[in-house]
């Protein structure tokens, strides 16, 4: 097949990008050097829209071992023990085969941790689906949930935590975002830098076959009607075949075989080959007839872009191979040597001993484009005045009610339940919680890990939204006791070709870089998802953070719920009474305009910080952070938790009681603490100039909010717990 | 006591069984499933996961590794071989134990604590235990047993069920069973009591930072029967 611009564009390339191909090269490209630049140069994996306003995130900290650049991001946790994670999207394929989408995407984030010699120890999700009322959620959600359960579960890593939410804007297109941590040992690290000439490359794991080819390019692109035919994009995952390529990985790192490793993720053996080729600045000779297929007559073009799942590229010593081969026969996974390291700095492909391929590596990767694309400022919407008399009519127990069953809201064991999420024997906060923790195997150490995003927030003020959920994902970590390291990011956002999108991406992205600069919490990894759209209808902007933070005696470690009668309850933070944007104004008031919460970073350090303190003095029986739904809420779910009830002191507060409640100011948390403690606990928040006031005492069964409102906690739990059973029973 | 924990391709809680054991005083040696002979053994366990990704049939091709021979030769023997979860699936499959495993009734896969019942104390695993409910930890996604009617018979007989699903008071009424599994069978032996599988994890509740501290019983107490 004669190349030419018609074939180009049909690979997802703009006529320009083609020419530069061309002008690269110095001449046309054959189909399979196409097929290899249409997979390099694709948004997916060439970050050409986003790359630009990466740069302007804080990467680098005292804690940041490993940066954005490589398989994950990793961070110190003292004692020679580091974190290895990374958060990955996987939208387009769960739209399109939810299941499988799902099953893949954390399938492949699992990769990119053990790729660097850390053993997965937990897993995390951030799903995000239409209208409940839509014909497609119900069925999405229950493939999704099946999908990254069915994928955990077999590689026996636990699921700790996730978040779920309902938003219209994605019906069209929903957002699968999985997050894996590993741990390792600081100096037995592995990277996917290539070293050397003449080494082995080793092909381990799945043989190849025709599934996802061209599924990083599809991952590129808007969907419309036709998506169903894009089926086939879609790779198939077998984690019984991870279970083992985890393993015998993983025995082979213990020693000094591996130079480099690199894990076959969008864009197959393309990507890895070069990508390893690229940081060594060396040339890579792969024979693909040595490649292993799963199926008879596969061209070069389909084996260098399938996307058969569980697959890894290795750089090994000379003289390994044999030792190297014996792990993975024992195994039962497939090894073979199919090319060697050289100094041409060129891809060479070899095929019925014909050269296929022969194309500089620096062409790929640093030729690649980059986009300044234009983008939209958004300004500040305008406070909405609400009319006095509105809340007049409103039953505060109605309204929370109402709030507490909300879909984004409510409680998700439903979902987490289909989740193992206490394998390995180490999970010590389960899902349901601020944050998910689990023990660091054999010491006195936790690892606390959340996944945050507040998509309406970034809707209403890109900037303010960006800012939020970075403290969001940082209250998270506090609440159980833990210190916040740093996080890895997934921003999920329309089309970078349409200016109001991109604005969202810049601004956002300028947010959360603002807000990790101030708390001290760096970007150690993440991924970009754009072009989740279906035709011209972006989705909301929709950056997942995930927080990582440190616990360095687990027993310290704090969980939401009530504990003891006649115990304290305080509100730190200085609640104002924003309803703009709240569930609230959404739900009960119908209005969605107005700006969201203020986020004030000073405050959200300070009053962290200090309640960090209480914690590790003791202090702190209870704490959980105020965010969806303000102060009533967060109460209702630690009453929920303990199974213990409250009674709501009289407010001394000028504001509205529905503004006091429901309200969604940042930077607040409720604690429970003994009375005896309470003149230390006060003293401290006021030296650190922390707001703060008691808002009642736990009592037995009841929640008194005030003269004329009790709410049992049966009520409470039948009201937050049953919404969504009902909802996928129905 | 020595103790052996069998690896299959896809075991994920041989590890955890392995902490467990160790932590209750057994000399525990993990056992790769293509080893022909075991080592010498008080107790052997087939661990929890997913053995051979339950392909084709939970615990099915498990059943026929090499391994399962010495293992099948030591339950025969009068030995003690303990299978939870998948375990439990691998030891049905072998036919030391009767009936099957399916899929859990609302075909979903389920991770929660659950009670359980003991049903019987005349054998080495519960023998001396001055409790008769138990907290313990579900994860599977096929636990719900079912035999024939003249299977479910024998086993009644011969005093065979080892613990029930129930709620905190002991009631083992449908309600409380989580899988769908017949008259709430949460656990087996086979006629001699010798071979028990159950489908809950004792291994995951063996400290107060866990979902319990009931599975810290349950192994204190075997420890102390086998000595």
């Amino acid at each position: 097949m004669i190349v030419n611009e018609k074939i180009a564009i049909e690979h997802g390339l703009k006529s320009d990008e083609y020419k530069k191909i061309c002008d690269l090269l110095k001449r046309t490209p054959n189909i399979t050097e196409l097929g290899i630049f249409s997979a390099m140069w694709n948004e997916h994996c060439s970050y050409k829209s986003s790359r630009l306003h990466l740069k302007k995130l804080p990467t680098k900290g005292k804690k940041v071992i490993q940066g954005p650049g490589e398989n994950a991001g990793i961070i110190d946790i003292e004692d020679g023990d580091a974190i290895v994670f990374k958060i990955e999207s996987h939208n387009h394929p769960s739209f399109i085969e939810p299941y499988q989408g799902a099953a893949t995407g954390v399938g492949g984030i699992m990769r990119d941790v053990f790729t660097m010699g850390a053993r997965p120890i937990a897993n995390l999700n951030s799903i995000h689906f239409g209208s409940p009322q839509h014909k497609k959620t119900k069925n999405l959600l229950r493939g999704v949930v099946h999908g990254i359960g069915g994928y955990g579960n077999c590689m026996g890593v636990p699921t700790i935590a996730g978040q779920t939410s309902f938003d219209s804007s994605y019906n069209g297109n929903i957002l699968v975002n999985a997050m894996t941590l590993g741990l390792v040992k600081k100096n037995k690290i592995f990277y996917s830098k290539a070293a050397g000439l003449n080494k082995p490359v080793i092909y381990v794991g799945s043989k190849t076959g025709r599934d996802g080819i061209h599924g990083a390019s599809m991952a590129s692109a808007s969907f419309d009607e036709k998506i169903e035919e894009k089926k086939p994009t879609v790779q198939v995952g077998d984690p019984f075949t991870e279970k083992l390529l985890l393993e015998a990985c993983l025995e082979l790192m213990a020693g000094d075989s591996i130079i480099a490793i690199q894990d076959m993720g969008a864009a197959g053996l393309t990507s890895s080959s070069i990508e390893m080729a690229s940081k060594g600045n060396l040339g890579v000779e792969i024979n693909l007839n040595k490649v292993p297929c799963r199926e008879t007559k596969m061209t070069p073009y389909e084996i260098m872009l399938s996307e058969s799942q569980e697959r890894m590229l290795i750089i090994l010593e000379n003289g390994k191979e044999e030792l190297a081969k014996k792990i993975f026969d024992k195994w039962n996974l497939d090894f073979a040597i199919i090319g060697k390291t050289t100094d041409t700095k060129n891809i060479e492909l070899f095929f019925d001993d014909k050269q296929v391929v022969n194309i500089p590596v620096n062409t790929l990767v640093e030729n690649s484009p980059m986009y300044d694309r234009k983008w939209k400022k958004s300004k500040l919407p305008k406070k909405i005045k609400i009319k006095k008399n509105t809340f007049n009519g409103l039953k505060i127990k109605d309204v929370l009610k109402k709030v507490l069953s909300n879909p984004n809201i409510c409680s998700k064991e439903w979902i987490w339940q289909q989740y193992d999420h206490t394998v390995m024997g180490d999970t010590i906060q389960k899902p349901g919680g601020d944050s998910g923790v689990v023990r660091v195997h054999g010491t006195d150490k936790a690892i606390a890990a959340s996944v945050d995003s507040s998509a309406v927030y970034c809707w209403a003020h890109p900037l303010t939204g960006g800012k939020q959920v970075v403290a969001e994902s940082w209250r998270n970590l506090i609440s159980v006791g833990a210190t916040p390291i740093a996080i890895t990011n997934c921003l999920n956002f329309g089309s970078p070709e349409n200016e109001d999108n991109m604005g969202e991406f810049v601004e956002c992205v300028q947010g959360i870089g603002e807000a990790c600069e101030y708390l001290n919490f760096p970007v150690v990894s993440g991924n970009v998802s754009f072009y989740n759209q279906t035709k011209e209808i972006g989705i909301k902007p929709t950056p997942s953070i995930g927080g990582v933070g440190l616990i360095k005696d687990y027993t310290k470690m704090v969980t939401m719920n009530f504990k003891e009668i006649n115990n304290i309850v305080m509100v730190i933070g200085k609640t104002e009474g924003h309803i703009d944007q709240s569930l609230f104004a959404r739900s009960i008031l119908d209005e969605k305009n107005g700006p969201p919460p203020e986020v004030n970073l000073f405050n959200e350090k300070n009053n962290g910080e200090s309640l960090l303190n209480l914690i590790q003095k003791g202090h702190i029986k209870s704490a959980h952070d105020i965010s969806l739904g303000g102060i009533i809420i967060a109460v209702s779910k630690m009453a929920i938790k303990g199974n213990k009830g409250i009674k709501f002191n009289k407010s001394k507060n000028l504001i509205n009681e529905i503004d006091y409640l429901f309200s969604e100011d940042q930077g607040r948390y409720i604690i429970e603490i003994n009375p005896k403690d309470l003149k230390e606990v006060t003293k401290i928040l006021d030296q650190n100039s922390v707001y703060h006031e008691e808002l009642g005492i736990i009592i037995e069964k009841d929640m008194i909010i005030n003269q004329k409102t009790k709410v049992t906690i049966d009520e409470l739990k039948s009201y937050n717990n049953n919404w969504l059973t009902n909802f996928m029973s129905a | 006591m020595k103790s052996s924990v069998i690896t299959f391709p896809g075991s994920n809680c041989d590890r955890d069984m392995d902490v467990a054991l160790s932590k209750f005083g057994f000399k525990n040696k993990m056992v790769w499933h293509n080893d022909k002979e075991l080592p010498k053994s008080d107790l052997v366990v087939l661990p929890g996961g997913f053995s051979y990704g339950d392909y084709l049939r939970c615990g099915s091709m498990a059943s026929k590794s090499k391994i399962m021979h010495s293992v099948i030769n030591f339950a025969k023997s009068g030995g003690l071989v303990m299978g939870i979860c998948n375990g439990f699936q691998i030891l049905v499959e072998t036919g030391l134990l009767p009936g099957v495993l399916l899929r859990n009734k609302y075909l979903e896969f389920i991770c929660k604590n659950v009670y359980v019942k003991v049903d019987n104390r005349q054998n080495p695993y519960f023998k001396n235990l001055d409790k008769e409910i138990f907290e313990f930890h579900i994860a599977h996604n096929e636990g719900n047993y079912f035999c024939t009617k003249d299977q479910l018979d024998e086993i009644k007989d011969n005093n065979q069920i080892a613990i029930y699903y129930c709620d905190k008071n002991g009631q083992t009424e449908e309600q409380y069973n989580p899988n769908g599994s017949m008259k709430n069978i949460a656990g087996i032996f086979n006629k001699e009591k010798n071979v028990l599988g159950m489908m809950p994890h004792p291994e995951r509740m063996i400290d107060q930072s866990l979902s319990g501290e009931d599975g810290s019983l349950f192994f204190k107490n075997l420890i102390n029967n086998l000595k």
